[in-house]
């Protein structure tokens, strides 16, 4: 395991470059960047931003898939934290918008951390309670309309820019890097790490296995809720039918390419930041190319087939595939 | 595995809500609604009954939406563009739901890998070829269909009993006597009790693996031409998220999720449960459609926690140890 992370951090880079490449091919200007009005504009700016939603969830989700967790319920605490914000954000002001909508989705998280940690659910099942209720909720609270605002505080964050760069695309850096500072700059990546690999073995070395895992499922409730608000900003408005619908599939995809395993431990936040930006880049070039946007799925399909072979335990040589294969018929 | 408590509780819970929909709607205790409840719900009867053996075993299968989604969209185009017999799209599409079926299972027992993410990628895989095949809805208007849909069982009181809820009913009696009372039933409680020990019995596991997802699939399918029937016309986009209520329909039913154990009848009322829900809320007509998810939320949530509170008591005469185990 240990030997093979460094050559796993260079076939995911290779793929990304691999992918936006062939982007190239198909769009030949998609390298051009141009600076107007304080603010980069390109494709490569728009993967970036289109892609932020996506990597922002991906944050969450690897530290929740690192304790050998999975997270359903993340488009549907974007639902949430989306309505919230546009409900609130004609009448009150950014501040207090954000508070409310990033709060729903830290208690949207904590719900899912208590029922896996405390009362021992399997996380699969626990936060496929807050997936089918989610929804309801947000309908709930936009009263099945699609609420639109205009709010030009709110908006900025979907659309404004800042350091040259789209807001999404600063928010997704700003979060990377503090979240790394925060899980890599202390012992906490290894403590999560740990309940992954072993939740009883860390249990008895006297790790709180249960703090770390309410702690996990809280942050990737609140990296949804902060996806949501963007994902709300972007449209100017608050769709719960529609708002972050299958992108919990698209998360958990993100961290699979990133090489993170679904049976915990090893675990790294660029990389799941870089698979995020890998299924974007296919996204945007299948979009350039012309092709129907419906391949977009086939390809997800056979990424994600390829990934887990690569990635199969049993995987080990040609030989021995051909005789598991004969042995599975037999 | 003879008792089945979980499901006896989804029976009270259904009879409670049937009687308390009828006490407030008295017109809703007719053969006529009980009738409809079958029709409405003969698809989701269908997967779940498959979904049933699936979850037993251990597994999950979440590709069953998309399935059916391309079954609408390949039997629509077989039969008006290709001009194929009814017959023969149905049996070709049996056939290639039962080749997705063993290519998922097989990859997940080959491979050894979690049956989460390969059925999610099936799922992307059958959506995404649906949508190749077609973007639109294309109707149907073969003969067939509307022989299908005007067949009916009268019963007193008005109900009709659509061809499409009887197909539902005994595809239930089957998978419910094929779990119960065959060595194939037994099997895949055993391999959700424990997979090493079913394999050291002696039990084909892979082969068993194959069969169970091919069933699903092959359920799916049926479930696909099912819903076909029900709207006389192919969709790419039919079925999206049925995954998420068939899972919620089995455990509602009181099947454990963690595999071992679980019966179709409880399946069965888990389906009838969620037709109430939706059957409550068309008859109050002041309640929004987004009540159903919100209640189907709370009573899987419900169910899940009286499965803890079950496996806790059954533990608790065993070692008393401490600690998370996520």
């Amino acid at each position: 395991m240990m030997f093979r992370l460094p050559r796993r951090r260079v076939a995911q880079v290779i793929a990304l470059v691999v992918i936006l490449l062939l982007d190239r091919a198909v769009s030949p200007q998609f390298f051009d960047l141009r600076l107007q009005d304080g603010r980069f504009f390109g494709s490569l700016i728009d993967v970036l931003n289109r892609g932020a939603p996506v990597a922002l969830l991906s944050l969450g989700m690897v530290l929740v898939i690192a304790t050998r967790g999975i997270d359903l319920s993340v488009g549907a605490v974007m639902a949430i934290a989306g309505a919230i914000a546009a409900s609130l954000a004609d009448s009150h002001g950014l501040p207090l918008v954000l508070t409310a909508a990033l709060g729903a989705g830290l208690v949207c998280g904590l719900w899912n951390g208590i029922l896996v940690a405390v009362f021992g659910i399997q996380p699969i099942i626990a936060t496929l309670i807050l997936m089918v209720a989610g929804r309801g909720i947000a309908q709930l609270i936009t009263e099945g309309r699609i609420v639109t605002f205009a709010s030009p505080d709110l908006v900025w964050l979907g659309d404004g820019s800042l350091f040259g760069l789209p807001v999404p695309v600063a928010i997704v850096a700003g979060m990377l890097i503090l979240t790394g500072a925060v899980v890599r700059g202390s012992a906490l990546g290894l403590l999560i790490e740990a309940t992954g690999g072993n939740a009883r073995a860390s249990e008895l070395a006297g790790i709180g296995t249960r703090a770390m895992i309410l702690a996990v499922y809280s942050w990737c409730g609140l990296c949804a809720a902060l996806a949501g608000v963007i994902a709300a900003a972007d449209i100017m408005g608050a769709d719960a039918n529609n708002s972050g619908l299958w992108l919990e599939l698209d998360a958990i995809l993100a961290v699979v390419i990133g090489g993170t395993s679904l049976f915990g431990g090893r675990f790294s936040l660029l990389l799941a930041v870089t698979g995020a930006l890998i299924i974007q880049a296919m996204n945007t070039g299948i979009l350039l190319s012309g092709y129907p946007p419906e391949l977009n799925l086939l390809l997800k399909a056979v990424v994600v087939l390829a990934v887990l072979l690569l990635q199969s335990p049993r995987l080990a040589g040609l030989f021995g595939f051909a005789a598991r294969l004969r042995g599975a018929k037999a | 595995m003879r008792r089945l408590p979980p499901a006896i509780i989804t029976a009270i819970v259904f009879v409670a809500g049937f009687a308390i929909c009828a006490m407030q709607f008295p017109h809703m205790a007719s053969t006529r609604v009980v009738a409809n409840l079958l029709t409405d719900n003969a698809f989701l009867g269908i997967v779940a009954t498959g979904m049933t053996f699936v979850i037993v075993s251990g597994g999950i299968d979440l590709s069953v939406g998309s399935v059916i989604g391309f079954a609408t969209v390949f039997v629509a185009l077989a039969i008006e563009r290709a001009g194929i017999p009814p017959w023969l799209a149905f049996v070709a599409i049996l056939a290639i739901s039962a080749a997705f079926g063993a290519a998922m299972g097989g990859v997940i027992h080959v491979f050894d890998l979690p049956p989460f993410i390969v059925t999610l990628a099936g799922m992307f895989l059958a959506r995404g070829a649906s949508f190749l095949l077609s973007t639109e809805s294309i109707p149907i208007t073969a003969p067939v269909y509307s022989a299908v849909s005007d067949f009916a069982l009268p019963l007193p009181g008005g109900g009709r009993l659509t061809a499409i809820a009887l197909i539902m009913v005994a595809v239930v009696a089957a998978g419910a006597l094929l779990l119960r009372f065959t060595r194939f039933g037994a099997n895949v409680y055993a391999l959700g009790g424990s997979r090493v020990t079913t394999e050291l019995m002696g039990i084909p596991v892979g082969s068993m693996t194959v069969r169970i997802y091919v069933l699903s699939s092959v359920l799916s399918g049926l479930a696909g031409i099912v819903f076909s029937f029900y709207t006389a016309a192919g969709y790419s986009l039919s079925a999206v998220g049925v995954e998420l209520d068939t899972i919620a329909a089995v455990v509602i039913g009181g099947t454990l999720l963690t595999g071992g154990q679980g019966s179709v009848i409880g399946t069965f009322l888990g389906v009838l449960i969620q037709g109430l829900i939706q059957t409550y809320i068309t008859f109050d007509g002041t309640l929004s459609s987004w009540w159903t998810k919100i209640v189907t939320g709370i009573l899987l949530f419900a169910f899940i926690a009286l499965q803890q509170a079950m496996i806790a008591i059954a533990r608790r005469s065993a070692v008393s140890k401490r600690g998370a185990k996520p």
